[in-house]
């Protein structure tokens, strides 16, 4: 679609094929941000703020700064002076106000990371305290609507749900929370920065090279051109490395003291917990109302989640229940508490992770209460048409993905009464989940091609490839918009010289990208045919989808899990999880599985370890280390079935593509939840659900 | 404080002067630009700086350089000639048993020292009799394993890849 007149046919999409980078990837030679340093580059090491919400009075950097090895030591009253446009987060050393625990409050720069630590230790502040809230509480007298989420209104309502919900045969409320949650890629944030005269050099490990210019650009009122960002390698980000962060602004500004001399910072783990975003915690009231026969007539999701008090961002955890199931009455809304903690940003799965653990575990109560098989009782509100807009689905396969999934798993054995299997000393319990993710475009990306000669391709864009294999994905769609084997693709990513791009995030990476190469692929064959001469040369912005308007366009999924629950101990287990997912056309079957199973086992960390336990006497997050906040380990992920579902998408793009990033983990903690249930008979509402749950 | 050390790594001699407060981490990093071995956490909690040290598995961020003077190791970059690669990391491309890669150098020594551990007899705490041979089957493999932690969530196609080259 687009303007391409040329039908995209897939022949290196949908082959499996390794990363290109693999090689560098498992030898360790592969250069990650930091690594790019020079052996001159100053090590910069911050002060953070001890309080939460004050002042600083005094600041003392004289035994830092006798400190062999110190080049500067950086303050609010000494440190350039960024523009009045920085974002509030980014206002880096410019005031002695104090919003947030763990704010930065100086830097030192030094010719080793020891010295830099040292002289730190060194810097002695003298701070006011001010009151402050760091913890969600829903009754908050600051609660407030916002005024927008990144997708969709704040509060959306069709029909008159109470009424419903009052007249409906049965009716279910509940409630349901979800915590606060670190990101936590394994590669830190970081940066190298250097300024050459008034032009800024990074090397940043982030999942937008254009997002960290822009940000840059304002915030120290340079024109954009005049700020270069190479990201070639990055690990992980999972959206923290989507916005920028203060530590990156902290590094520039540090940089600006040492003109021409690289400055490296590389966040500590504890400092992951403090600056760099999280997922917001959630309380979530669903109501569900029905006939008998499981038919819904009314649902509500009404949503609060906490923010920060200097910048808005609001996790859309109510959207999923806009457009999962049929009913006739509706509302969604979104309030948030504003505290003095650092902003949260988008997770994996932002709104949807936390908002499908609601919706699905209230289906499953609806299912229980109804004597309803929950497989059945979702088939039974598939809706004709998207219910938030009213438009006829691109394609929509969620029936085909609970099918297919019951099959493979075994559902149609399954005994629903809860405990009521006890093997060795263990409960068992099977559960399902739905999930969906939008189809999600980002407008802005640019892409050149250009002939190499010999049959080469050139093909520039800023892409991001953050893990979920970018540069594999581009090339094969390169090739096929060119219609040449992927040999003759040289694509060129992760560098602000390729133009503007946007991010790798909501899903919507390879859609975006790839949407972007066709249309210049379009324009390069039509420009100069198949047999161009050395040097030519086309380019193309990201193009609009003309089927935008018409069509709702989403993947879906459906999760089955086994939980097993020791009867001593509590322990719970996922011995077994299975994903059957219907996205689109799948550009690399070899990749794709690990993007749904590491979606999975993000699902299930969410449902079994995550959680970030902030002290509102402090405002920091206490367990501040990889010790503390657990993430999913090995030995706790059991086997993990990945299945998809093919499909041929006409609407979402020229690819068919729809976004395989996020889905993997939507729906994965209800469907431990509802398997915990049926293992024990015990509800949990609150995640991540832990052994202390199932104690007597 | 300064001292002089001597460092094998990947099979080059290097002397350096090192603060003792250097992690061996640090030292490869930092003083000798060799980043195969990752920092993730820099205390002993995610397994990416993983290196071989005079042959074991260890987490070259709980090592200091001063304490290691004479010391052997192995990064991932050194585990193959260049050119080719170990049977590990191949297998590792194969079942494509990592994402972004940061986690990866580390899972790989991780994985070559725990095989070797396994030939030697060591038991682990899913093992069943401690002193039979052990059966590298993939809840040993996972356990064992599990001092490596992978954001991206690759584990089971890490077990998958172990799996191939494991006896």
């Amino acid at each position: 679609m687009t303007t391409a007149s040329r039908p995209f046919v897939p022949r290196a999409v949908g082959t499996p094929r390794p990363r290109p980078e693999g090689p560098q990837k498992v030898r360790g030679t592969a250069r990650y941000a930091v690594e790019t340093a020079d052996t001159d580059a100053l090590y910069l090491f911050p002060v953070q703020a001890a309080v939460t919400r004050g002042r600083v009075t005094a600041i003392d950097t004289s035994a830092a700064e006798a400190l062999d090895g110190v080049v500067a030591v950086l303050t609010h009253e000494n440190a350039p002076r960024l523009a009045r446009e920085a974002d509030a987060d980014h206002g880096v050393l410019q005031s002695a106000t104090i919003h947030q625990h763990g704010q930065y409050l100086a830097a030192v720069l030094a010719t080793s990371s020891e010295t830099a630590r040292e002289a730190a230790a060194l810097v002695s502040v003298t701070c006011v305290e001010e009151p402050h809230a760091a913890v969600l509480d829903e009754d908050s007298p600051d609660l407030y609507a916002p005024g927008s989420l990144v997708v969709g209104a704040t509060d959306d309502t069709r029909g008159d749900p109470e009424a419903a919900l009052a007249a409906a045969e049965v009716t279910l409320r509940r409630t349901y929370r979800t915590p606060m949650e670190h990101h936590q890629p394994l590669e830190p944030h970081s940066t190298v920065a250097r300024w050459d005269g008034e032009r800024l050099v990074l090397h940043d490990a982030t999942q937008a090279v254009s997002w960290t210019r822009q940000a840059m650009a304002a915030a120290f009122g340079i024109e954009e051109s005049a700020v270069d960002v190479v990201s070639a390698h990055v690990g992980g980000g999972f959206g923290s490395k989507g916005g920028t962060h203060p530590n990156t602004v902290l590094t520039a500004l540090a940089a600006r003291a040492v003109p021409g001399r690289s400055v490296r910072y590389a966040l500590t783990r504890q400092q992951m917990f403090d600056l760099v975003g999280h997922r917001p915690a959630t309380v979530q009231h669903v109501a569900l109302g029905s006939d008998r026969e499981g038919r819904l007539t009314a649902i509500t999701h009404d949503v609060v989640t906490q923010g920060s008090r200097i910048s808005e961002f609001v996790e859309p955890a109510a959207a999923f229940s806009r457009g999962m199931y049929a009913a006739a009455a509706r509302r969604t809304t979104h309030r948030t508490v504003p505290l003095d903690i650092g902003t949260p940003t988008f997770m994996r799965a932002p709104g949807e992770a936390p908002g499908s653990f609601a919706g699905e575990s209230a289906m499953d109560e609806l299912a229980i209460e109804l004597g309803t098989d929950p497989v059945e009782l979702r088939l039974r509100n598939e809706p004709d048409v998207d219910p938030e807009t009213g438009r006829p689905f691109s394609s929509r396969n969620l029936v085909a993905c609970l099918r297919r999934g019951a099959e493979r798993f075994g559902w149609a054995d399954r005994d629903p009464a809860p405990r009521a299997r006890l093997v060795d000393g263990w409960w068992h319990g099977t559960g399902v989940a739905a999930a969906s993710f939008p189809v999600v475009r980002f407008p802005g990306s640019e892409a050149t091609i250009r002939a190499a000669g010999s049959g080469v391709y050139e093909v520039e864009i800023a892409a991001a490839d953050i893990g979920q294999g970018a540069r594999a994905a581009l090339t094969a769609i390169a090739a096929d918009a060119l219609e040449v084997p992927v040999e003759r693709i040289d694509l060129r990513i992760g560098d602000t010289a390729y133009g503007a791009a946007g991010p790798a995030g909501g899903s919507a990476g390879t859609t975006s990208w790839g949407a972007t190469i066709v249309e210049a692929a379009e324009r390069f064959r039509d420009k100069y045919g198949d047999d161009p001469d050395d040097g030519d040369e086309a380019d193309a912005a990201t193009p609009d989808n003309p089927w935008a308007s018409d069509y709702a366009m989403h993947a879906y999924g459906a999760h089955f899990v086994e939980v097993a629950v020791h009867a001593d101990t509590g322990e719970i287990r996922v011995p077994r999880m299975l994903g059957v997912f219907a996205a689109g056309r799948i550009v690399n079957p070899l990749t794709a599985r690990s993007q749904f199973l590491g979606g999975m086992t993000w699902g299930l960390s969410a449902a079994l370890h995550e959680e970030s336990v902030l002290d509102d006497r402090f405002g920091h997050v206490v367990n501040r280390d990889l010790a503390g906040y657990h993430v999913a380990t090995n030995a706790d992920v059991g086997t993990v079935d990945v299945e998809w579902l093919d499909e041929d998408d006409p609407y979402v793009n020229p690819m068919g593509t729809k976004g395989i990033g996020e889905i993997g983990i939507v729906g994965v903690a209800a469907a431990v939840a509802n398997a915990a249930h049926h293992a024990t008979g015990v509800r949990v509402r609150s995640l991540p659900i832990t052994l202390d749950a199932f104690l007597e | 404080m300064k001292v002089d050390v001597s460092l094998t790594v990947d099979g080059r001699h290097h002397r350096l002067a090192v603060d003792t407060r250097t992690t061996v981490l640090d030292a490869l990093r930092e003083h000798l630009d060799v980043t195969s071995p990752k920092k993730g956490c820099d205390h002993g909690q995610c397994g990416a700086c993983t290196v071989l040290l005079d042959g074991r598995r260890t987490l070259s961020c709980l090592s200091l350089a001063c304490a290691h003077d004479g010391a052997e190791i192995t990064t991932a970059d050194g585990l193959a000639p260049d050119g080719e690669l170990h049977p590990v990391a191949q297998a590792f491309l194969d079942h494509d048993a990592y994402q972004c890669g940061y986690c990866t150098p580390g899972q790989i020594c991780s994985a070559v020292g725990m095989l070797a551990e396994a030939a030697a007899g060591a038991p682990s705490i899913v093992s069943g009799d401690l002193t039979a041979p052990v059966d590298l089957d993939r809840a040993e493999i996972a356990e064992r394993l599990s001092g490596n932690l992978c954001r991206c969530g690759a584990y089971a196609h890490i077990v998958d890849a172990v799996s191939e080259v494991a006896p």
